[in-house]
Formats: C-alpha cells, sequence, structure tokens
C-alpha cells in the first residue's frame, strides 16, 4: 500500500546546525503526496526547525548551516537552480501564532498575488482562496476591514487563505492550532482533511490526539532525530521504539 | 510578630519612595507650567497681527517678524526634506541588511557620534564647507545643508528604531509566502513603522527650526527688510533673531519685549509640531491593534 502513494517530498541524511549546536541529526524521511504527515515530539525536539528547512525559512538565520538533500519532486530544493521565492510560493507556511500582516482581509490574501507579480482576476482568486480556506461566508461582508478583527480561529485559517491564493503544492503547518480554542481547532483539521485532496500537508504537532485525528503518517521526533515514521495508525497501537512507546503513554514530553 | 514590623516597615519605605517620585512629577509639571506662564505674560504683549505678518522697520524697533518665521520654515522644511531619504535609507540599511562587522560597527558610532555632536561643531563645519569650501556662501541653501546634517542621526535613529519594533511575526508572513527583503522592507516593515518613523522627523523637524548655532554662520542675517526670495539669499530665522534682538539690539526696553513675542511664536510653531506627531501616534494607535 505505501508502495503506491507517490512521494512529495524526500529528505535524505539531513543535518542543520545552528552555530555549533547539531539541531537535526541524520534526518531521512518520504513525505508522501496529498496525504497529512504530522510531526510530533517534545518541545525542543526540532520539529520546526525541521519544518523550516522544507521551505528554507531557515535561509534568514545567520549561523544557520545544512548537510543532506531535500527533494521536492525529485530536485534539491537547495541546489542553485531553485529560487528560494519561487520555492516558497510552492510550499506555504502557516506559523504557530495566526500572523496576519496589519492590512485588510482582502489585502492579505492578495498580498502573495502582489509580491508574485500576479495581476490578473485577483478578486476572484482571493475569494476562491477565501473558499477554500472556509472562510468566505464569515468575512465576505467585511473584506476591506482589518484583519485583526477576526478571531484567532479565524486568523489562523486566514493565513491559510493567504497561502492557498499561491496555489501552492505542499502546506506546513507549525503547531498552528495550539493558540486555538477546540471549536476553532476542530474546524481547522476539518480543513485540512479536505484540502489533503489538492495538496501534501506537514503539520507539527505536539498534541498526540491532533496527531492521531488529523494525520495519515506521523514522524516521531526526539533529540533532532527521527526515531520513528510510519502510517498513523501503526505508530500509535504498535510502536516499534521504544522511546515512541514511552512518550505515547506520557512517561516523557 | 517579627514578620509584621518588617512587612510594615516595608510598606512605610515604598509609601516614602513612592510619595518622592509623586513629588518630582509635580514639580516637573509645575515648572513647565510656570515656565509657560512667564513667555506668555512677557511676550503676549507683542504679538498683533503687524507683528506677523510685517517685515522689520525702523531698526526692528516696529514692524514684525515675517522674514524670520519664513526662515525658519525654510530651514526646517528644507533640512528635513533634505535628511528624510537619507536617514530614512541609512535606518533601514542598518536595520536589515547591514551585517555585524567592523563597517557597520564604525557606522553606528559615527551616527552615535553625530547625534551626540554640540550643534555649534556642525555650524563651524557649515561654514568651512557650505560657506567656504562649496562657496555656497551665508544663505538658506548653506543653512539647509547643515541643519540637515544635524538632525540625519536622529531620522537614523527613530527609523532603525521604528522598524525594530515591526513584530517579527509580520516579517515572517511575508518571507514564508515567498516575499524577497526589499519586497517585505517596502510592503511591510515600512508601512507599518511608518507612523513612527514619522513621530522621528517631525520631532527633528522642530529640532531644525529651533536651533541657532548650526545657523549662526551658514544661513542668518541680523537684519533683513524683505522676505528671503531664493535658497541663495541670507535669512532671518527665530532662533537667531532671539538671539539678536538681545544682545545686539541698540533700544533694550523694545527689543526685549520683541524677543519674548517672538520667543513665543517659536514655541507655538514647535509645539504644534509636537501635537501633530502626538495626533499622529494616538491614530496609528487606534488604528493597529496587535
Amino acid at each position: 500500500m505505501k508502495e503506491e502513494i507517490p512521494t512529495k517530498i524526500h529528505v535524505e541524511g539531513l543535518n542543520f546546525w545552528f552555530g555549533s549546536f547539531q539541531c537535526l541529526k541524520n534526518i531521512n524521511l518520504k513525505v508522501p503526496q496529498n496525504r497529512i504527515t504530522a510531526i510530533m515530539g517534545p518541545s525542543g525536539c526540532g520539529k520546526s526547525t525541521f519544518l523550516r528547512c522544507l521551505n528554507r525559512m531557515n535561509d534568514f538565520f545567520p549561523g544557520a548551516r545544512l548537510t543532506g538533500r531535500i527533494l521536492l519532486d525529485g530536485v534539491d530544493i537547495y541546489s542553485e537552480k531553485v529560487d528560494p521565492y519561487e520555492l516558497r510560493k510552492r510550499i506555504g507556511m502557516v506559523f504557530q501564532k495566526p500572523n496576519p500582516l496589519p492590512k485588510s482581509i482582502f489585502e492579505n490574501v492578495a498580498f502573495g498575488l502582489k509580491i508574485h507579480g500576479i495581476k490578473d482576476n485577483i478578486e476572484a482568486r482571493v475569494e476562491k482562496a477565501l473558499k477554500d480556506a472556509a472562510l468566505w461566508d464569515e468575512v465576505k461582508d467585511k473584506l476591506h476591514k482589518s484583519a485583526f478583527e477576526l478571531s484567532g480561529g479565524q486568523q489562523q485559517r486566514l493565513c491559510i487563505a493567504r497561502c492557498l491564493a499561491l496555489e501552492p503544492e505542499v502546506l506546513l503547518l507549525d503547531e498552528p492550532a495550539s493558540a486555538l480554542d477546540p471549536i476553532s481547532t476542530a474546524k481547522l483539521e476539518e480543513l485540512l482533511t479536505e484540502l489533503k485532496e489538492h495538496l501534501t500537508i506537514v503539520i507539527v504537532t505536539h498534541n498526540l490526539q491532533q496527531a492521531a485525528r488529523v494525520s495519515d503518517f506521523t514522524a516521531f521526533m526526539y533529540l533532532g532525530e527521527i526515531i520513528e515514521f510510519g502510517p498513523t495508525g501503526e505508530v500509535f497501537t504498535k510502536p516499534k521504539d521504544l522511546r515512541t512507546e514511552k512518550y505515547l503513554t506520557g512517561k516523557f514530553g | 510578630m517579627e514578620k509584621k514590623t518588617r512587612l510594615k516597615r516595608e510598606r512605610l519605605k515604598e509609601g516614602l519612595w513612592f510619595s518622592s517620585f509623586k513629588a518630582i512629577a509635580c514639580g516637573v509639571v509645575v515648572f513647565l507650567f510656570l515656565f509657560l506662564l512667564i513667555l506668555v505674560v512677557k511676550g503676549a504683549g507683542s504679538i498683533s497681527w503687524e507683528f506677523l505678518t510685517q517685515v522689520p522697520k525702523e531698526g526692528m524697533t516696529r514692524g514684525g517678524i515675517l522674514p524670520a518665521i519664513i526662515g525658519t520654515l525654510w530651514l526646517g522644511i528644507g533640512s528635513v526634506i533634505l535628511a528624510f531619504p537619507m536617514g530614512v535609507a541609512l535606518g533601514i540599511y542598518l536595520s536589515y541588511y547591514a551585517s555585524e562587522n567592523l563597517f557597520t560597527r564604525i557606522l553606528r558610532l559615527s551616527i552615535n557620534n553625530l547625534a551626540g555632536t554640540p550643534s555649534i561643531v556642525f555650524g563651524l563645519f557649515g561654514l568651512a564647507v557650505f560657506v567656504k569650501a562649496l562657496g555656497f556662501g551665508v544663505s538658506i541653501l548653506s543653512g539647509i545643508l547643515t541643519l540637515g546634517l544635524m538632525v540625519l542621526p536622529i531620522i537614523v535613529r527613530s527609523t532603525e528604531e521604528a522598524l525594530r519594533a515591526v513584530p517579527k511575526e509580520f516579517i515572517e508572513a511575508s518571507f514564508g509566502l515567498g516575499a524577497t527583503k526589499f519586497q517585505t522592507i517596502w510592503h511591510v516593515a515600512l508601512p507599518t513603522a511608518f507612523g513612527w518613523i514619522l513621530t522621528g522627523v517631525i520631532l527633528s523637524l522642530s529640532r531644525a527650526a529651533g536651533e541657532t548655532a548650526p545657523i549662526l554662520f551658514t544661513a542668518a542675517s541680523f537684519y533683513m527688510t524683505r522676505i528671503p526670495s531664493s535658497p541663495f539669499s541670507e535669512t532671518m530665522a527665530l532662533p537667531f533673531h532671539i538671539y539678536a534682538l538681545m544682545t545686539e539690539g541698540t533700544n533694550p526696553e523694545i527689543h526685549t519685549k520683541m524677543a519674548f513675542g517672538a520667543t513665543l511664536v517659536l514655541l507655538f510653531m514647535v509645539m504644534c509640531l509636537s501635537v501633530l506627531a502626538i495626533i499622529e501616534r494616538q491614530r496609528l494607535r487606534k488604528w493597529k491593534k496587535w
């Protein structure tokens, strides 16, 4: 079964350092296309750092160093042929804390289009993105109001809409529900399940139930290494590694 | 039991500190009030329509200070227009582009030193370079260049601080969508920081309008019966006019009165600018709640 799903992102022997501290150690992972892959693990294990390697957000930190390869559809995203700005259009990112820009709801969604020089059908594209993010009905009458007037959950869906407007292939989410209430979280998870029809999703979470609920595959990270990776059902019910089992049963984390 | 007395002592101590801070705060307010009161009492008598709209006449014993008002506007606005683009560009460079190396350190040190340089030094520099070496003579242009240099560090610093205060989340959001550094600065950081930058600009405008020493040798003229018409002419300016009236006035009784009148006008102009800065900041605070 696993063989049938094409690989979207192939991580090979990834090591990552901040200065002299090695955050990621020899990571190998095949992220399957049109599936939700959850990365779970205790705080500080390198989950977010790993996620940020996937769309080169770590480029902005001085002192960041990386070896190994990350292949998107077979092309190394760190090779010189790849434009990191174009890459981030193909691989969208949603952050832990909802971070709308200090602009109107409409402008937030149109922002990505503007910076990538897309000028046609802006309104239709914005509308479609907001519909895809299940936010349209709630905001269609106040598109030109400040994005800060939305609730936390709405803001987070706005951030997703902002990525969707660029028609990305991959969506990376860094603990997207950690600042949200349970109802908003449920909405968000439902949305992700719908979105995987069209794109590949990688979600970092330290919420085990969330990983179990939404993901098809789960990776368990500990101290910068991927300890275990497999279909979510298997990882949760028959973990192969003792550390995974201990984490799942709340012995550490 | 012992605990209780200690608590009491701590409370007493806190009360004493608090009261003394409050007393100091009240003192400052009272001082400011007295300051304004005295200026108004001494200066209000000379303020009249004629005083504000006429050129000085009869050895400055009659007429008004219009050339000085116009001159101050020329110098203040001109120097800020000159320093604004340079200062903002430097502020952007320092907060987003400069890597921590020797050059950046020297640059920062230079800006800090410029900010702390006494204004008379700028005046002498302006005399040597703009008036003499470049041959602009004693003119509005030389004054604008000198004052522009003086307020440059203020604008650089306020730009840098304003950009630094832009929430990191906004920057990440923009980068995350694939924006380049320049796009992020232009479309996200600058609009967010603009109000604060503007506050710095307004403050530097009032600084430029109020300084005497930098224009002493570069732009100011003691007595003019006409309004300066070109950037190459000398000009009267309020702060210098006040200084001149008080030190060189030949008719102390009238001239002292006129000096206080001019002081009041200058103070009013500078205060208007400060109020503008406050209003602008309030407006932005209301609109952007993050």
